[in-house]
């Protein structure tokens, strides 16, 4: 039978605060087990939370970029459950009075654009990180109560390449607002997703199961691709689905429902007596709206717009922050836009792609770039010298025109020099000329090339061919142009 | 509103499992009764009108108390691993967590 999916996510994303979310210890990733924590992260007995308005003021500014409304009254719940992630025995969070209702992300998958809707977002702490040994389990209490925002969507989504497009979108935006680091190797995201298949044409939802804690973008298109196909056997079958939670297997490539989880929806939540709620007036919502960043697709519309770049350029380039400001740097330090696109897109992309680095790491400043565009613009460099120039830049910084100086590669756009070596391949390279002459229209590049490389690099290639063509052309039968 | 049946409906027996306490059968019977006695007096309150009256989580009407977002001290690892049981490389030691 052919089914049609339903899937929901919700995505937990830390925030990029400094400190936890109710106390004092830093957030930071990556330092020695228990060294970040305190009496209040590690639950102990009377310790009282103190909440951290960053992490209300980004998860606000989180919504304000997805269209969410801000809710005036929001609240902390306790979320109780056992596990030795959680000493208290209960997670904080927020039920039915959230952050942030409803708003939606924008997908694009195979030329259909649409929205998906999000039920919600609120904010909760994070729970401590178990690793596994043989003979037990050892927990890590650094990452307990840093920020965690959980955004809860609408299962609006219909295949796992929609659900990657989705998170692939969210990231984006997040990243682009400075709301998380979106870094997923240190788990700034995780999912869990559910997931139920209905037979083609029925309009009431099938029954769900829930895939908990997928970290990778690609773990989550894994593990629906390999649920949806399981459920589509269990139903082809004459079976039913049961709801349940499962875990993804990477190593066998399947989900298996988690014996753990079975008790695990009553959560028995009650508001938290010992944080007071939060109001936020308008104002102080308008102010933050304020502080907002341009979004991507508003991005990609102006570049489009104010520098005249194609569609294809303005979403390459907007695509990571840090490479859209670049580019508008290189812009305002005057270079052409669609020039200083090409150098962006081409040699920049390509050479960080090489080096596997992120731009902050390279040592090309934007105004540098504007200024080597600027000898190419006026033909004082070749683009092979500018290459050379660039490579220069990239890896250890500096003036372009100090490194065209050193290095002695100004390009030669005198006429007489030219014409000199053009008589030099003419006269060295009897063998091509004949060529040319006799139709083969290849021949000229070579003898071009000759003039090139008799320069070093430096000659004005525009006017190498003019200089080679008024030598070989006078006594020939065809024109090549 | 629940009837008052409905209220007596409340399980014991998976209560007792949520908050991972293991009981008696006379023990479950001791509660069953003790819970519906504290039910009953909910009731009372159902009794009621509070039409237009705001539910409330906490007695004051104070919102948005909120810490900057600046580092504090943290507790040693010596202060932190003298409450653990056992602990090897900085981790608290648990038995083995099922999944
Ligand atoms: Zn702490």
């Amino acid at each position: 039978m052919k089914y049609r999916a339903a899937i929901g996510l919700e995505t937990h994303v830390q925030l990029a605060t400094r400190t936890k979310i109710f106390c004092a210890c830093p957030a930071a990733f990556g330092a020695p087990p228990n060294t970040q924590v305190c009496p209040v992260c590690l639950g102990y007995p009377g310790a009282m939370p103190a909440l951290n308005e960053e992490a209300v003021r980004l998860t606000v500014l989180a919504g304000l970029l997805l269209g969410c409304r801000i809710n005036p009254v929001s609240r902390f719940d306790r979320k109780s459950y056992f596990y030795p992630d959680m000493p208290k025995n209960y997670q904080v969070s927020q039920y039915d009075q959230p952050l942030c209702i409803g708003g939606g992300v924008e997908i694009e998958v195979e030329g259909r654009r649409r929205t998906v809707r999000l039920t919600r977002i609120h904010l909760e702490e994070d729970v401590a990180k178990n690793t596994h040994f043989a003979g037990g389990s050892g927990v890590d209490f650094n990452r307990a109560g840093t920020p965690l925002m959980e955004i809860v969507s609408e299962p609006d989504l219909e295949s796992p390449a929609e659900a990657m497009a989705y998170l692939q979108a969210l990231r984006q935006i997040l990243v682009y607002g400075g709301i998380t680091a979106g870094n997923l190797e240190e788990g700034n995201l995780r999912c869990d997703v559910n997931c139920s298949l209905r037979p083609e044409g029925r309009p009431e939802l099938g029954v769900k199961t829930e895939l908990k804690n997928l970290n990778t973008i690609k773990g989550v298109f894994q593990a629906l691709t390999a649920e949806i196909r399981r459920q589509a056997q269990v139903l082809d079958a004459g079976g039913t689905i049961r709801q349940e939670t499962r875990r993804w297997d990477d190593a066998s490539g399947s989900t298996q429902a988690m014996r753990s989880k079975e008790y695990a929806h009553d959560y028995r939540y009650f508001p938290e007596p010992d944080l007071l709620p939060v109001a936020l007036a308008p104002e102080t919502v308008e102010a933050w709206r304020q502080s907002l960043p341009e979004l991507p697709a508003a991005r990609r519309a102006r570049f489009e717009r104010e520098h005249g770049l194609p569609a294809y350029d303005a979403g390459v380039l907007v695509a990571e922050k840090a490479v859209a400001d670049f580019f508008e740097a290189v812009v305002g330090a005057g270079a052409p836009p669609k020039a200083a696109s090409n150098w962006v897109m081409t040699d920049l992309l390509r050479r960080l792609a090489e080096r596997e680095m992120d731009l902050g790491a390279c040592r090309l400043e934007p105004a540098a770039l504007a200024a080597l565009i600027a000898l190419v613009e006026r033909g004082a460099l070749n683009m092979p010298s500018a290459r050379e120039v660039f490579a220069e830049l990239f890896d250890q910084g500096g003036e372009p025109e100090a490194i065209v100086q050193r290095r002695g590669l100004a390009q030669v756009s005198d006429a007489d020099a030219i014409g000199a070596l053009a008589d030099r391949a003419v006269r060295e390279n009897p063998a091509s000329v004949e060529a040319y002459r006799a139709g083969k229209a290849a021949a000229l590049q070579h003898l071009i090339g000759q003039v090139m490389r008799l320069s070093r690099g430096k000659a004005d290639p525009r006017l190498a061919r003019e200089a080679i063509r008024a030598r070989i052309e006078d006594v020939a039968e065809t024109d090549d142009a | 509103m629940e009837s008052k049946a409905e209220v007596e409906a409340i399980d014991v027996r998976y209560v007792a499992h949520l908050a991972r306490m293991e009981l008696t059968d006379e023990e479950a019977a001791l509660y069953q009764a003790q819970l519906r006695h504290v039910l009953d007096y909910i009731d009372q309150l159902r009794e009621l009108d509070v039409e237009g009256v705001e539910p409330t989580a906490h007695p004051s009407p104070v919102f948005n108390v909120f810490r900057p977002d600046t580092p504090g001290p943290t507790q040693p690892l010596e202060a932190t691993e003298a409450n653990a049981p056992r602990t090897r490389a900085g981790l608290f030691i648990v038995p083995r967590i099922v999944e």
